[in-house]
Order: structure tokens, then sequence, then C-alpha cells
């Protein structure tokens, strides 16, 4: 996906805008009259209670839902979500590389390299959630998007997140992670469903 | 993207269970002869339609995971966010659901065809039609794969809605079979039909699927 960068006013170049965003679904209002902007650099965190709209929002980032007003601009992105989508036959190291990418160092920093040749099924859910936040790393996409990363995650596995996540900023990506728990490290907090 | 998703697909479809829906049709064309008795000029002349309607039963087989299993796994969400426009996607499974069923369809025609004591000629009419009219079979089945992903009792529902759709294919492809030249031009004609305008309906059906 192209990235679309609209540079109005001599601002900086966002690489995730929302302009008086609202969104239904299923007949429910989730949020109304949203505007943010996500520079490089910038981590973002979305809380609210469970069933406020944070996933929804991530998908609308991601462009897999329409708003139902507003404007959403954003360049390439990455999402780790509750879905795998790695093939569960193949080994890891396999099923990450499907999606290309610098698969290698993205396990590495997740602490599963030593599961390369290990089938997709047989991984526990920590381990399968440190899968599908190598498969966001591996992507070279600017923006990650991150829903609940700390579900299932241990304590290596958080502190791995988190130097990940730092590592991503200072090249200049950008992150939002939805999660209802504090996340380790420095974020600016959008609560939404209050 | 979309060769490494076909190639993707072949393999799975092979390393699953895809001599099952040949050994379908193959159980189809063994039937055939024990329902209907055992006189040869009868079974050579129903031997075509025979073939046609057990070809239909094998597409239908593995609807289910068409596209199901990638919605349900996130994997046509990865694939939209890495910009593969939903209907390359359909069309990428549509190649390769082909690959997975025609090939060894063609094959088992021909043991298929002495059950029912078909001849030489009329084999490979009935072959010609096959190769003709299962890339129209394949992607009206991703079509329908995609229009009941997600939904309850998806199976059933999905063969309803196929076998009414590829009643022009079967009328056409059954006649072309019993060497009407042209029904074979219009099975071709219906076949491309199927294979260029399924794509778009299936994209739309996965979009739709999303909200």
């Amino acid at each position: 996906m192209a990235g679309r960068r609209h540079d109005r006013n001599g601002e900086s170049p966002a690489l995730l805008r929302f302009s008086d965003v609202s969104l239904v679904r299923g007949g429910r209002l989730l949020f109304e009259g949203l505007s943010l902007a996500v520079g490089p650099g910038e981590a973002l965190q979305v809380a609210g209670p469970n069933g406020s709209g944070k996933s929804s929002l991530l998908r609308l980032a991601a462009g897999l839902l329409r708003s139902s007003t507003g404007e959403v601009q954003r360049s390439g992105v990455a999402l780790a979500d509750d879905s795998l989508a790695l093939d569960r036959e193949l080994p890891l190291g396999k099923a990450l590389a499907f999606w290309g990418g610098s698969v290698a160092p993205a396990m590495d920093a997740l602490g599963i390299a030593h599961l390369s040749g290990v089938p997709v099924r047989l991984l526990s859910s920590g381990q399968q959630k440190r899968a599908s936040l190598a498969r966001v790393a591996s992507s070279l996409a600017p923006l990650w998007l991150l829903d609940e990363p700390l579900n299932a995650l241990d304590a290596d596995g958080a502190e791995r997140l988190a130097g990940l996540v730092q590592r991503h900023r200072d090249g200049g990506g950008a992150i939002i992670a939805a999660s209802h728990q504090p996340l380790p490290g420095e974020w600016r907090i959008l609560e939404i469903g209050r | 993207m979309i060769g490494r998703m076909i190639q993707r697909d072949v393999r799975r479809g092979f390393t699953g269970a895809a001599w099952l829906p040949i050994a379908f049709f193959l159980l189809i064309a063994t039937l055939m002869p024990f329902a209907i008795g055992p006189d040869a000029a009868l079974l050579s002349r129903v031997g075509a339609g025979t073939l046609w309607i057990a070809a239909l039963t094998a597409a239908l087989l593995p609807i289910e995971r068409l596209i199901e299993t990638d919605r349900a796994d996130g994997v046509l969400d990865q694939l939209a966010l890495r910009g593969s426009a939903e209907e390359s996607v359909a069309a990428a499974k549509i190649v390769a659901h082909w690959l997975t069923f025609a090939p060894l369809l063609l094959a088992a025609a021909l043991p298929a065809s002495v059950l029912l004591g078909m001849d030489g000629s009329a084999l490979a009419r009935t072959e010609l039609a096959l190769a003709i009219g299962t890339p129209g079979l394949a992607a009206l089945t991703v079509a329908v794969a995609a229009i009941t992903a997600g939904l309850p009792r998806a199976a059933s529902l999905a063969g309803l809605l196929l076998f009414p759709l590829a009643v022009p294919l079967l009328i056409f492809g059954a006649a072309s079979s019993g060497g009407d030249h042209g029904g074979l031009l219009l099975e071709a004609a219906i076949s491309l039909l199927l294979t260029a305008g399924a794509p778009f309906a299936a994209g739309a059906a996965i979009r739709a699927a999303r909200s």
C-alpha cells in the first residue's frame, strides 16, 4: 500500500491521520469526531474498557474497516491482532518467510530464533504472540498496529517487546497499541469509550 | 505476492486431502452401473452426464477451506495490508483450486470412463469439455466459498448456492461431451464468463465480510 502523505500548512508528515472520524458498528456508535495524528517516532496507546472500540480503531487505521464519517490517511502499516495468519503445518521460520521481510533478526529480537524449525501448530500461546509480533517486526512498514500486545507474553516477552518498540521509534517508525493495561515504556495515551 | 499465494494454496491443497474429491469422483462413476444396471448401451449414453455430476461434486468438496480458513486466521487481512487487492487474491485462489482438482480429475476420468463403458471418442470429447469447463467451475466454487465464508452451516449453504449456478455449465458441458459443437462453444463462453466475473464477486464478498 503506497503511502498517501499530505503535508498541510507545513505540518510534519504524519504516518497516520484521523480527521473527524466516527465509527458505527452493529448499530452502535463507538466513537465520533476523533481527530489524531501520529508522526515518526511516536507511540500511542489506545486505552479503554472492553468493548470500547480499541480493536475497531486499529482496524480502521489499518484500512480494514471504513469510517462512517471523516477521513483516514495512512502510510504502510503492519498489524498484529489476535489472528496469527501463519500456516499451522509449516515450521515457524518458513511460515514467517511467506510474508517476506527480514525474518531472522525479528525472530532473534523476540527470542524465538530457536523455534524456527518447530511447526506453528505446536507453539504455545505466548510463543504464537511472539511470532505474530515477529511478523510485524520483519515487515518494512513504518506504522505498527498492535492489538493487546502484552496478552500471553511473559516478563521476558514484555521486555523484548519494549526494546523492539524503542528501536522502531528510534528508526523513525511509529506505533499504535490498543491495550487495557499499562505498556512498558513511554506512551501517549488516548482514552476512548469513557 | 500473488505467485507465492498460488504456490502456497497448491501446496496446502496437495498436503491436505487432494485425493478425496478424486475418490468421490471415482466412487460416483463406480456406483452408477450398480444404480442403473449393467446395460452397456444405456451406461455409455449416461456416462458423460455422470462424469459431469461427479466433477461438480469433486469441485464442491474442498469449498470450506478455500476462503474461510484464511479469513478466520487473518491471512486475507494481512494480504490486504500488503496491498494485494481482494480481487487478485480471489483470482489466485481460483488458479490454485483449479490446479489442485482439475488435472487429477482429468486423469481420473480415464478409469471412470472404463467403468461407465464409454468408448474412446466419447472419452476424448468429455475430456475436452471438462478441460474447458473446469476453470469456470473452479471460479464459481471460489466465489461461492467467499460468499458463504463465516456463515453458519456454510458447507450445505454453499452446495445449495453452487449447484443451481453451475446449471448452464452442466447443460452445455454435457451437450458438448455428447458431440455438440455449438454446445462446446457455449460452454467455453460460460466458463470464460464465470472465470472473468468470479474474482470480482469473491473480492466484494471478502471485503463485505470485514464490516
